[in-house]
């Protein structure tokens, strides 16, 4: 049949070129009408309150009326060693989470752990550690360590973890073959084919995805204090519960510099080291 | 076999250390340990603590079990609005996003239009969800809207700035090949941007719903709508078997949006 419409020129010309499957487009009607009707039924179901948007853009007049002048005062007072705790918590977390994903990552790479049971655990772990935000783990830490910055460290590390092992392994996934098996021919033990065959070929992607996840704990460990795992965040829920705006600005103002610096640290360090 | 080795071979060379000890390696090493040492010392980190804290987290765990499931309609009502939350704000941030990032791409635009457009995008980006949530409660008051724009406002900070990556990386061959034939810019956009980004787009907005979906079980700590508040109020109340519930509850919906997200993807690939 498509041979024949192929060989007979009449019929060919005529034949219409599409560029997916029927199955492809059936899919992709699906998806748009699953979109449309996801989207129809949130709009109908959400709970807004019009008063509330009717006076919105007094609000936010009032919001900045009451934000200037800007509190400068309130920084050498109290932001001031709450930024230096927020830093210290971004850092040891992520050191925390490079020690901990390390062997996690190991576990999931399947061209290191030959075990599938292994493997599984492994990714369950990461899984786990992705699916839980930061601030629930700072509940679960504040619960368990009362509150304060070794909350907030814990929470950063083991939301770290996640993605820190995942990317790892990917890394650990992609490394060259040569190597390890020149050192396998040697009769290498384990620790030295990880340690001469893997690591050099790892380590620029492993301070590649430190630095990255830095950057991201950097501005994480800034919210952490709003439940009451320490750093800049509990300076800011201390100003808007006794509704200072302006020491409110002031701390915000603190946190975009902050954001702003790690973003050119990791920039800098990324085009002159790695 | 070994008969085969030279009987009077030389004595070999002394031979180059093949793992010669990299010294500024190991004293980047040092500083990092000494740098663990130092925080943890702040942290007050000290074994009495953690072993202390091992026996909290015992009684927490145990007072968590069995998970309570008596408020069945609280935590339905929670998780819709969350789930309605992330779904308008990821429509409305990846349709705003879309013109922002197109006017940050620097292949296409001239320079005085991608700097304040890329401006705008590390506006956005540089906050936390749950701290643009805060002065949007301030702006709009409690509940759902505020968590919406909130995701709004993160969504443009990254679908904005990796839809002009995106751009900037495409094949200008088509763009001047479709430029030849005397099209305007729109046609263009359609015809020649359009198909070479399309499917990377999708990949990004899907992922922005993973996020939005994650972050809209957030913002209710603030006051921005979703299950976050139930989850905040079980926490001061202690209800620690209800916020099992809805942690399980959480992680279940995140993990259904991943799977779905999955598909996605697979689909416009």
């Amino acid at each position: 049949m498509t041979a024949d419409a192929i060989h007979s020129p009449g019929t060919a010309i005529r034949r219409e070129w599409q560029r997916f499957t029927p199955r492809q487009r059936l899919m992709r009607y699906a998806f748009y009408l699953l979109a449309v009707a996801a989207l129809v039924q949130s709009l109908r179901s959400i709970d807004i309150i019009p008063e509330f948007l009717e006076d919105a853009p007094a609000q936010v007049v009032d919001l900045f009326a009451r934000m200037w002048p800007i509190d400068w005062a309130y920084y050498p007072k109290t932001v001031h060693a709450a930024l230096i705790e927020t830093i210290h918590i971004a850092t040891l977390g992520t050191i925390l989470a490079l020690a901990l994903a390390t062997p996690v990552g190991l576990m999931a790479a399947v061209n290191i752990t030959p075990w599938p049971a292994l493997r599984l655990l492994a990714k369950f772990i990461l899984v786990s550690s992705r699916s839980v935000n930061s601030l629930v783990w700072a509940l679960l830490f504040v619960a368990v360590f009362g509150p304060g910055a070794l909350a907030g460290t814990l929470a950063i590390a083991f939301r770290s973890v996640g993605f820190v092992g995942k990317l790892l392994a990917e890394a650990l996934e992609e490394a060259h073959k040569g190597p390890i098996e020149a050192l396998t021919a040697t009769g290498a033990p384990w620790s030295s084919i990880v340690l001469k065959g893997y690591w050099p070929q790892v380590q620029p992607s492993f301070w590649s995805i430190a630095l990255f996840r830095w950057d991201i704990n950097i501005r994480e460990s800034a919210v952490l204090g709003l439940v009451g795992a320490g750093g800049i965040g509990t300076a800011l829920d201390d100003a808007l519960n006794l509704l200072y705006w302006d020491q409110v600005a002031l701390t915000l103002l603190t946190i975009f510099a902050v954001v702003i610096a790690a973003e050119i640290i990791v920039t800098v360090i990324r085009s002159r080291v790695l | 076999m070994s008969d085969t080795a030279p009987a009077g071979a030389a004595p070999a060379p002394r031979r180059r250390d093949p793992f010669p000890a990299n010294w500024p390696a190991r004293i980047g090493w040092i500083a990092l340990a000494a740098y663990t040492v130092y925080a943890a010392s702040l942290f007050q980190l000290t074994w009495t603590r953690f072993v202390e804290g091992l026996d909290n987290g015992a009684r927490f765990i145990a007072r968590m079990l069995p998970p309570y499931l008596g408020k069945w309609d609280l935590l339905w009502r929670g998780l819709s609005e969350s789930l309605e939350i992330a779904i308008i704000a990821t429509v409305i941030g990846v349709a705003t996003a879309m013109p922002i990032g197109l006017l940050a791409a620097r292949n296409l635009m001239p320079n005085w239009v991608t700097w304040p457009a890329r401006g705008l995008i590390a506006l956005c980006r540089s906050f936390h969800p749950v701290i643009v949530a805060i002065l949007f409660v301030k702006a709009v008051g409690f509940g759902a809207l505020a968590g919406i724009m909130a995701l709004i406002v993160a969504s443009i900070g990254f679908i904005a700035k990796l839809f002009a990556e995106a751009i900037e990386e495409i094949s200008l061959k088509q763009v001047e090949a479709v430029r030849a034939t005397g099209a305007g810019f729109a046609n263009v956009l359609i015809m020649a941007v359009q198909p070479q980004v399309l499917a990377r787009f999708i990949g990004f907005s899907t992922y922005q719903l993973d996020s939005n979906l994650r972050n809209s079980t957030m913002v209710g700590i603030v006051g921005g709508g979703g299950i976050g508040a139930t989850l905040f109020t079980a926490f001061q109340r202690f209800d620690y078997d209800f916020v099992l519930t809805i942690l399980i509850a959480i992680i279940t919906l995140i993990m259904i949006g991943e799977v779905l997200s999955g598909w996605i993807r697979r689909t416009f690939q």
